[in-house]
Parts: C-alpha cells; structure tokens; sequence
C-alpha cells in the first residue's frame, strides 16, 4: 500500500479552557472506508472542522496531505485541500436546481451571465457516474433525503476531492435509500476515494468500515483493523466500560396484563393512517415498528391531536376520551416525545429548567398565573439528578448540550406532568451508546411504576430489546402484532416480513 | 448553515465549570447590551454641548421624549418576541387619540376619556391579533393593511379635523412632573407612566406562565404547540397587548397636546417603536430578547433627537446621523455578540 493520502499528528483544539481535542492522530489511506467512532461531544465534530477548514487547530500538531504539510485555513481551505463534507443535515439549497447547487459558490459564467448550459452539462456525467435517477436540471426541493445526498456526493466529486467525510450520513434515509448509498460507497472506495464515516450505527461499522478509529472526551483512544471490529471491542473503547446489560430489562416482560390504559379503535387521517386500533396496558412497553413512511408518526400525532382524526376514538382507562390538541393529551396523561426534538421538542434558545418545567408551569403558578420558580428550581434538580442531564446547571440553555442530554431534558419535561401514557418516538435518534442505555433504564423503570408506554423506533435491536410486544405497521394500516415469548423470541426477520408484506407473497 | 455548525461546535466542547463562567459573563454583557453606548452618547453630548445636557430640565424632556417611544416599544416587544411585527402601532395611536378627545368633550362622560383611549387600542390590537392567530394571516401583511385603515377611521373619526380640549380632564399626566427632589429633580408623569408599562411588562415576560409562552412560541412555534402551549391565545395577547400600549399612547399624546388630528399623529411612529427593540438586542426571529433592552433602546434614541439638538446639528443631518447610529449599534451588538448562540 502507498503512502496515507491524510496524516493528522497531535492535532488539539482548544474553546479557552475546554480542550475539545488532545493531541490527537488520524491516518486515513486512499480505497479505505474509515470509520470515526465515539459519543456525542467526543471530538468528532471538531476534528472533521478542523479538516474542512472551519476551525484552526492549536499550534503544535501536523495535518500531512500525501505526505505535504499543509494549512488548511477558511472555508475553502478543506475543498482546495480535497476535502469534502457531506453535512448530517444537508447543506443546499433547495429552491436551486441540482446543477446550480453543485457549482454554488463558483458558478461558471460567460461575460457575466450565467452559464446555466455550461453547468448542466458538465454535471451530467457525475450525476450518471453516482447512478443517480435524476437530471441536473431538477429543483432540489423535489428531491428525497437520500437524492439529495447524492447531490452532495456529487459537489464533492465535482471539486475533485479525494477525501470525502460523512457525518451520520443515514440519519434521516430510508432502509432502502441506505442500501443505495452504502453501494455507492464502495463504489467510491473501490475508485480510490478515502472515505471518513461518522456513525452511532454498529452495524454500518460492520458493513463499510475498512477501519475504525475511537474518540472519548476529546483524546484518540484507539484504531481498529477489520477483523478486530466487533461492537462489544468498540462499545468498550467508547464509553470506557463494558455495556453487557445493554437492554437490562427489570420489569417483566411475560407478565399477563389486563388493564388496558390507552385504547385506539379505528384511528384514521384519511390520508397516511388508515384505521389503527390498538391497545397499550399498564406497565408494558409496545413497540411500533415498521418502514419509514409507514404512518408511526402520524398514528401517534393522531393520537395527541396534533393533527385532526377523521376516524376513529380514543379510550382511557376504559372511558372515551376526546382529544383535539396535544393539550388535551397533556391534560389526560398522555404525553409524546417527538422523533425531532430540534424542530418539534425543545426551545434551544431557553434554559433546561424552562424546557423542563414548559409543561407544567400552568399547573404548579400562583395565583394570576404568576410563576413558581421555587417549585420549578426543583423540579429542575430532581430532573437533573434522576436522568443525569449532564450540564453545568439547569440555568445553561439547551441548544449547547450534547443529544443525548437534550433528549433527557426533553423526556423530563414529558416526565413532570406524570404520564399514564408515555408515547416515544425515536427516543435514542441521535443519542450516543452511553444515553442511549440510561434511557432504556428509564423506560424499563417507567414500565415497571405501571405507566403504559408506546415505543415509535427503526432501530430493529431497540425494539426486540425493550418491548414486550411488537405492532408493525405497513403502508398506513396496523399489519400484525408480534409478543415476546419465552419460548420463540421476535426475530428482525419477524418484523421485516410483517413491516414489508413479504409473508403475502409467500402464501 | 450557520446554526447547524455552531450546534455541533457546541456538541463538540464539554460543558464544565469554566464553561459556564464565561456563559455567564457573555449574558451578562448580553443584558448590559447597549447600555454602555447609551452613556457614551450621553457623555459625548454632554461635552460637545459645553455642559448642557446632564441638567436636570434637559434630562427631564428626555425622559419626557422617550415616554411615548417606550409604552410604543414595550408592546412591539411582546410582538417581536413571538417572531412577529405589528406595523399598525402609529395609526392605533392617532385613533386611540382621536376616540379619547372626541369623548373628553362630552360632559358626563368626559372623565372615562382615558380608558375609552386605551380600549379603542386594544380593539384594534385584538382584530389585528385575530386575524393572525385564528386566520394565520402574515403579521407584516395584517399589520401593514390596519396600519392604512385604521388611519383612515381615525381621520372619520374627527371628520378629518383637529379635535381640540383644552380642559382635557388628567391632563397632567401629558405636561406636569412628579417632584421627587423639589425644585431639583423631578420626573414626568409620562416617564412615570412610560417606567410602569416597562415593569409590568418584565412582570409578565419573566415572571408568568403567559411570560415563558411567549418566548417559546418565538423560539419555536411548532415545539410550543406540541408542548400543549395555546398558541392562538398566545399570539392574540402580544397583539392585543401591542393595541392597547398603542392606545396608552394615544392616551399620553393627547393629555400632552390638547389636541389630535387624525391624519398627522402618530406618522411613523411604528419604525421608531421598532428601532427601539432592535437597539435593545431583541431578535428579529423571536424568542430572544428583553425589556430592559428595548428601554435602553428607546433612551438611546430620545438622546440622539435631543443631544442633535443640543449641539446645533440641523435638522437634515440629524436623520443621517441617527440612521447610521442605529446601523453602527446593531453592527457593533452582532460583532459583539458572534461566536454566542444562535441569533
């Protein structure tokens, strides 16, 4: 094998007294999928900015691009270096054509018009290259996630990179969008890119990864060749201790339950959800699995009323209740945690204790609707102290902790109004391993106090590892319903026929 | 995008005890915020005016000048802090003004002048806030198109005339002071006025449920909605509340004039209400800002008109200064403010 084609040496970076990086090293060759491990806040985000320019390392370190030092510097110092970022949230624009996306920033021009031609034409080949089912003439808006990650892709070709770094790149893609861009992948491998892969998923790590490299609180911990990746080595190296209990389970999963909490009969929105019934009894976690684009989100968005039903009712406890406004839900213990809590779920602008206590701040004010800080101070502690938010103090605004902590503040907002009904979705999207146990513990605690709690996931071992039952829904409509038994445990396989409709075909 | 990068900047430092030092350093020069620039100016017409502007009386017509401004301003706050803009202030004013006068003549009524003035704002406030909150009409459309016909019914209202009273019942509280040291300081019963609406306004914006809603139907309008936050009454407040601190104005304008006609007052009064906010570090977008920042931000403008005046710049200049005053302190808050979150 060459040279490496990109060689960091005691690379550090320091915010003022917070050592984001420490002398930390990186050797990515060309042809190889290299994976970068660890959790949120280990460094990962900082080392790729300081690839692509974005951030300048403390003097000290060496960053060699085959085997030449340079100094990447501004934010065309990483493209004119080779190297591309391909943004976990996609950075174009969608009211431009694929064609003036790709060449935003250097558009061609001759004697000052543009020449939109010219760029199409030179774009066409990429596109075909990438196997892209679109033309360079097409509004990016009208794109899916994973065609405009394409476009993306095809920017970075475009500026003939050689080294390509993904961050999270599957985040927002469909099983089968994901299966398009992990061929593509190899493809780009097999042509001699370098690829830096940023992922939670193990298994992605399993199926691209040529090599792993392993970040914890800002220092290298240690690389990884192929036949020494396995999640358990790579688990360990993250979080710096062994997650064998990893979905512990202390309530009973078997145990026969009879009281029903939540009962959905026949929910529809004319449009994405087509009649759903179902039930959630007292401490039991129901799973709803299924493809992305099935209706998870919007049964559950029927359920709180945050959008209209057109069939159907809602029981609690036994009684019909009418739910108009997540309010209502709110009001009758229902509570739902969104699958994106930047957009839907917390207001990053505002403390974690006011995130926290937004829900019940009606609840515990004085008279005249004048606050209980008090009361909300510690409701902000306990908060704190009971899921382990990691922040400095429940003053600090939300928007600067790391996923996972926004996840628990966004769960102990739910957890304050002391739901009978706990409605999760996604609850570990965008969480690392360590949080992402913590919140099982939570849900498995939840469950074993008796609330009924409803899991929205796409994570297949999530779902087999905290539900007691499996509802699968496919295509707007509830299509069967899997239970844990002692004897023969839910399969991946199970759910995938079900959430696919493969078992029709085989009958 | 610029919020994407400085979340995962944020995602990538550890929070720890340093870290939350400096956070707190930076809110507090964030709460300070312009603050210091209003004293610059102060001091800086102070000299330039060999003397004549820290004196009591000229402090005293300052105060007197921002009063309006301020009521104005606090409203707009409520608004701007939901993300939205109530263009229609200047006109709620001249027919919040006009209604109050007309009825201060009638001589059984005459004395309920006052809150028919602040009613007829908060009408007004209440239809602007209803078709924004149940139509989900545009703010800047809604406001923009009551900004021209309530204009209208305040010219209908006088019959397009100046309506005078100079027997105007309460009329102090436009031109008389409340002596705090006699004879040496006393303060304007406008400011007193103008002080109150600020503290009731802090009141609610950080001491009430109502007060946090605000904020978080700014910061995130479908998170509030989903967090069972009633957006719809959320909004009709901030503007209703806009209406009826418009029509306080009104109120104050009139018991300091005498008089109101419905075509002249008011003009423009919306974009020195909205420049004050903006001084005062309240974002555009929603859900940051304070109401302390938009008094300073009132201040700073009233010392500008005053201290121009003070040291003799003409009347032409004086809006080229204050207009490159007010770019030059937003530029500075921005630069001051980078590397801080999102804004």
């Amino acid at each position: 094998m060459s040279g490496p084609i990109l060689e960091m040496r005691g690379v550090s970076k320091s915010f003022f007294a917070i050592k984001a990086l420490q002398k930390v090293d990186l050797t990515v060759y060309a042809g190889e999928v290299h994976a970068l491990m660890g959790e949120n806040g280990a460094g990962k985000s900082t080392l790729m900015k300081i690839l692509s320019g974005a951030y300048r390392p403390d003097p000290g370190g060496e960053i060699r691009i085959d085997g030449q030092v340079v100094r990447i510097e501004g934010p065309m110092g990483g493209r004119n270096a080779g190297i591309a970022i391909i943004y976990q949230e996609l950075s174009l624009a969608p009211n431009l054509t694929v064609a003036e996306n790709i060449y935003l920033g250097r558009e061609l021009s001759q004697s000052g018009l543009l020449a939109r031609n010219a760029m199409r034409e030179a774009v066409g080949p990429i596109l075909q290259r990438l196997g892209a089912d679109f033309s360079a003439s097409t509004l990016v808006a009208d794109l899916s996630m994973g065609q405009r990650q394409l476009v993306e892709i095809a920017r970075a070709l475009h500026a003939r990179s050689r080294i390509l770094i993904m961050d999270e790149p599957t985040t927002s893609l469909s099983a089968g969008e994901s299966e398009k861009l992990f061929a593509l992948i190899r493809q780009l491998r097999s042509e001699g890119l370098a690829i830096i892969y940023i992922s939670h998923r193990m298994d992605e790590v399993y199926a691209l990864g040529d090599r792993v490299t392993v970040l914890r609180d800002g220092r290298l911990v240690g690389s990884l060749d192929k036949p020494e990746i396995r999640a358990d080595s790579i688990v360990r190296m993250m979080v710096g201790r062994d997650v064998s209990s990893f979905y512990k389970k202390d309530h009973d999963p078997h145990a026969k339950r009879d009281r029903a909490v939540l009962t959905a009969v026949n929910l529809g929105d004319g449009h994405r959800v087509k009649g759903c019934s179902l039930t959630v009894h007292a401490g039991e976690v129901v799973g709803l699995a299924g493809l992305i684009g099935a209706g998870r989100t919007e049964l559950a968005h029927l359920i709180i009323g945050a959008t209209p039903k057109t069939t159907g009712h809602l029981e609690l406890d036994g009684e019909r209740i009418e739910i108009a406004t997540p309010r209502d839900a709110l009001d009758s213990g229902i509570a739902y945690l969104t699958e994106d809590r930047k957009a839907l779920g917390l207001f990053l602008d505002m403390s974690c204790a006011d995130n926290i206590n937004l829900a019940v701040i009606g609840r515990d004010a004085r008279l005249g609707g004048f606050l209980d800080r008090d009361k909300a101070r510690a409701r902000a502690d306990e908060a704190f102290g009971a899921l382990g938010i990691r922040a400095p103090n429940p003053g600090v605004t939300v928007g600067g902790l790391s996923g996972g902590n926004q996840q628990k503040v966004l769960l102990s907002r739910l957890l304050a109004t002391a739901p009978k009904v706990l409605i999760l979705d996604e609850p570990t999207r965008g969480v690392d391993v360590g949080a992402k146990s913590e919140i099982y513990s939570i849900i498995d605690n939840l469950a074993k106090a008796g609330t009924a709690i409803l899991v929205i996931s796409s994570d297949l071992p999530e779902i087999l590892g905290i539900c007691d039952r499996v509802l699968v829904m496919r295509e707007g409509h509830l299509a069967g319903e899997l239970r844990q038994s002692t004897t023969s445990p839910i399969t991946q396989e199970d759910i995938m026929a079900l959430a696919t409709g493969t078992e029709h075909v085989d009958a | 995008m610029p919020e994407n990068s400085s979340a995962q900047a944020k995602v990538a430092t550890l929070p720890s005890a340093s870290d939350n030092k400096q956070q707190r350093l930076r809110l507090m020069i964030r709460a300070a915020g312009m603050l210091p620039v209003l004293l610059i100016l102060c001091i800086g017409f102070h000299m330039l005016s060999e003397g004549r502007f820290f004196t009591g009386q000229n402090l005293g017509i300052v105060l007197q000048q921002a009063a309006v401004n301020t009521v104005l301003a606090a409203g707009m706050t409520f608004v701007i802090l939901t993300g939205g803009i109530d263009l229609s202030v200047g006109s709620i004013l001249a027919a919040a003004a006009m209604a109050g006068l007309t009825l201060s003549k009638m001589p059984e009524l005459g004395a309920l002048w006052l809150p028919a003035a602040v009613l007829t704002g908060l009408a007004f406030g209440v239809v602007n806030g209803a078709l924004i909150a149940l139509l989900r009409l545009p703010p800047f459309i809604v406001t923009l198109g009551s900004l021209t016909a309530v204009r209208g019914l305040a010219r209908l209202m006088g019959g397009d005339t100046t309506v005078f009273n100079p027997t105007i019942p309460y009329a102090f509280i436009g031109n008389a002071s409340l002596p705090i040291i006699p004879g040496v300081l006393s303060i304007p019963w406008l400011s007193v006025i103008a002080l109150l609406v600020i503290f009731g306004s802090w009141l609610i914006l950080r001491r009430t449920v109502l007060g946090v809603h605000i904020y978080a139907v700014g910061g995130n309008e479908s998170a509030a909605r989903l967090a069972g936050i009633k957006v719809w009454g959320v909004l009709l407040f901030v503007y209703g509340m806009s209406g009826l601190l418009a029509g306080l104005g009104g109120g104050m304008q009139a018991a300091r004039l005498y008089a109101a006609n419905g075509l002249q007052l008011g003009q423009s009064y919306e974009l020195d209400a909205i420049t004050a906010v903006i001084l005062g570090g309240t974002s555009f977008v929603g859900g940051i800002g304070s109401i302390w920042g938009t008094l300073v931000g009132a201040l700073i403008i009233a010392v500008l008109s005053n201290g121009l005046i003070l040291v003799g710049v003409s009347d032409i200049w004086q809006y080229v200064i204050k207009g490159l005053v007010i770019i030059g302190a937003v530029a500075l808050d921005r630069y001051r403010l980078q590397g801080s979150a999102r804004t």
